[in-house]
């Protein structure tokens, strides 16, 4: 059994999660298995994953499980994961997927893939394809171990509809006294799109000249339901918060559009934004390496050019 | 206060990325290694912590002799001692297990890591040492306060932060924001020379998986440059060839 870790947002499966589901429907049906969804939390708010490529579903619940905690949750889904045999864990690569895949793989003794970005092969062995370099490269990593734990980059794999329909069997489990940990609080940015789940992405650099000029960015990203981000410098200097620091060393992301606007394109930055399926670049410099990286490109003022986009954005989306 | 640092040696991040034997290897040829730029905000926050609490810190690495220059520059940044466990680093869970079984009979009451290293950008090391040796895990955090026999931290969650209260031992893995990254000066230079740094042999091989073969990301086509003056049909190019917005 492959079984396939969801994570649940208000009253819907994420859409990371969505992409590890299909992901683990499409390798059951490679290596002729059968693909179960796991979830903590409510059979209710499970609903019938059968949509997005489960055959059944496991909801657990359970002391100790109220919130999220790496010891928890790992706890309980290896608890399903041994009872029913599963060979293969799939989690998406969300900040709950990277603290949990590591304790799995170790619980089950099971090789662990983090970063995956494409479907196994099973050409010669079973490999997977991860990136590496910081997105600067790709390689291909071969899986010599019977169980598996998987972890596949948001954004990497199209979620797909299926015909299929899971029942769901809720299953108790006491995780009271593996806790280690204790949330305190939760501080979530309202009505904001997470940019490692965005599709589309508008970014601005040092050129922006400061952070009273971000309202132009905001906008456009605004009207096209983009996420914000932005180089290195600016947050270091404070204009954006960290967290919309793309790059080598900040969040690397593969939206299926970036619009970068005053951004040299160094190096580090594009490390973090190369696996974007479409680059677009506004810069006042011909030579700004980032053109080299860019699908489209409009050597000019930002201060000029966002204005413009924004105004036909506007235009389209009223009809 | 005990604190263990898990450095990882890794490409500078200026390295054109380039592989030799048929794209099975990397091409380690002119490459200049650095402390992975997280890790050095694990040591960074260790220093900090040790110096408000008492206590020591310790950097681990796997890696063969040819790190050690990374390893003397942690030690000029102020680490105490350094212990280098003498194999090539295979995989994630390689790393961890030899680390597991080289402190085995030590005892730390934090084990810092990097949120991941950017070479292998596998984000494990942090989980796999918290499962292996029971130990709590807070991981990609952007801030750690001690108190008493806890930790308080806070750690990045899909779309926000979240404050974590966590038993000690503990795991932590740095995310930038953590602290600045301390620069060595003459006299942790000097100092380092004299630094204990142990090595000791490999305890086993406890790698699942292989690095076969390596590309780098498929060249663009090219760009499309759109004159500034008629800059709004770049949103109609992207409708119309590329079927997005
Ligand atoms: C260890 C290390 C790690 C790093 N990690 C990262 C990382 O993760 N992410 C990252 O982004 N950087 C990273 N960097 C920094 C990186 O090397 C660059 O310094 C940084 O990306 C530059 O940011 P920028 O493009 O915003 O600024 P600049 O390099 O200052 O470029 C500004 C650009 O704006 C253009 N411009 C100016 N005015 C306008 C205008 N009115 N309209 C349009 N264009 C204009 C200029 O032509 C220029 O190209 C790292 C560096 C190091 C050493």
């Amino acid at each position: 059994m492959i079984l396939v870790f969801v994570e649940i947002e208000g009253d819907a499966i994420k859409k990371s999660s969505q992409e590890a589901l299909t992901y683990g429907a499409d390798l059951a049906s490679k290596t002729n298995d059968t693909c179960a969804a796991i979830g903590i939390g409510s059979a209710d708010v499970l609903g019938d994953l059968g949509q997005y490529g489960a055959k059944s579903t496991f909801a657990v619940n359970g002391a100790g499980l109220d919130t999220f905690t790496p010891e928890g949750y790992s706890h309980a889904i290896h608890e399903v994961a041994h009872s029913n045999n599963a060979n293969t864990i799939i989690v998406s690569g969300s900040y709950t997927g990277k603290s949990i895949a590591p304790k799995l793989a170790v619980k089950l003794n099971a090789a662990l893939s983090t970063g995956v970005v494409a479907m196994v092969s099973t050409d010669a062995g079973f490999s997977v394809r991860k990136t590496c370099f910081s997105n600067k490269a790709f390689t291909r990593v071969s899986v010599n171990s019977e169980k598996k734990v998987i972890s596949i980059v948001p954004n990497s794999y199209e979620v797909k509809a299926f015909d299929n329909h899971a029942d769901v069997t809720v299953v108790s489990v006491d995780a009271s006294s593996t806790i280690k940990t204790k949330s305190v609080s939760v501080d979530k940015v309202q009505g904001k799109i997470p940019l490692t789940e965005a599709e589309l992405v508008v970014s601005a650099g040092r050129g922006l000249k400061g952070p009273e000029n971000w309202g132009m960015i905001e906008e456009l990203a605004d009207v096209l339901g983009a996420a914000t981000a932005c180089s290195k410098p600016v947050s270091d200097m404070d204009w954006r918060p960290h967290s919309e620091h793309v790059g080598q060393t900040g969040i690397t992301i593969k939206p299926n559009l970036y619009i970068a606007a005053g951004i040299s394109g160094a190096i580090q930055h594009l490390a973090g934004v190369s696996s974007s399926k479409v680059i677009c670049v506004i810069n006042t410099d011909p030579e700004a390496p980032f053109f080299k990286a860019a699908d489209y490109g409009i050597v000019g003022d930002a201060f000029d050019v966002i204005p413009k986009l924004i105004a036909r954005a506007k235009e389209l989306k009223a009809g | 206060m005990n604190i263990l640092v898990c450095l990882s040696a890794v490409p500078d991040t200026t390295t054109k990325i380039t592989f030799t034997d048929n794209d099975t290897k990397f091409n380690t040829d002119g490459v200049q290694f650095i402390i992975n730029p997280y890790d050095e905000l694990a040591l960074t926050k260790a220093l900090e912590i040790t110096e408000a609490n008492g206590g020591e810190v310790t950097v681990i690495s796997v890696g063969e002799a040819s790190i050690d220059p990374v390893i003397r520059k942690a030690l000029a940044i102020g680490a105490h001692k350094a212990v280098r466990i003498d194999t090539a680093a295979k995989d994630g869970m390689h790393v961890a297990q030899s680390i597991k079984q080289a402190i085995e009979g030590q005892s730390y009451d934090l084990i810092l890591t990097g949120r991941e290293s950017i070479d292998y950008n596998g984000g494990q090391v942090a989980g796999l040492l918290s499962e292996l040796m029971d130990m709590s895990l807070v991981n990609v955090v952007t801030s750690i306060e001690i108190d008493g026999s806890s930790v308080t931290a806070v750690r990045d969650i899909d779309g926000g932060r979240e404050t974590v209260s966590a038993s000690m031992p503990c795991v932590l893995s740095a995310q930038k924001e953590l602290c600045e990254p301390r620069i060595p000066n003459m006299r942790g230079i000097m100092q380092a020379r004299t630094k204990p740094l142990e090595v000791v042999a490999p305890s086993g091989d406890y790698t699942q998986t292989d690095y076969v073969g390596y590309e780098l990301p498929p060249a663009k086509e090219g760009v499309k440059l759109i004159d500034a003056a008629n800059a709004e049909e770049l949103i109609d190019l992207l409708r119309s060839e590329k079927k997005l917005l």
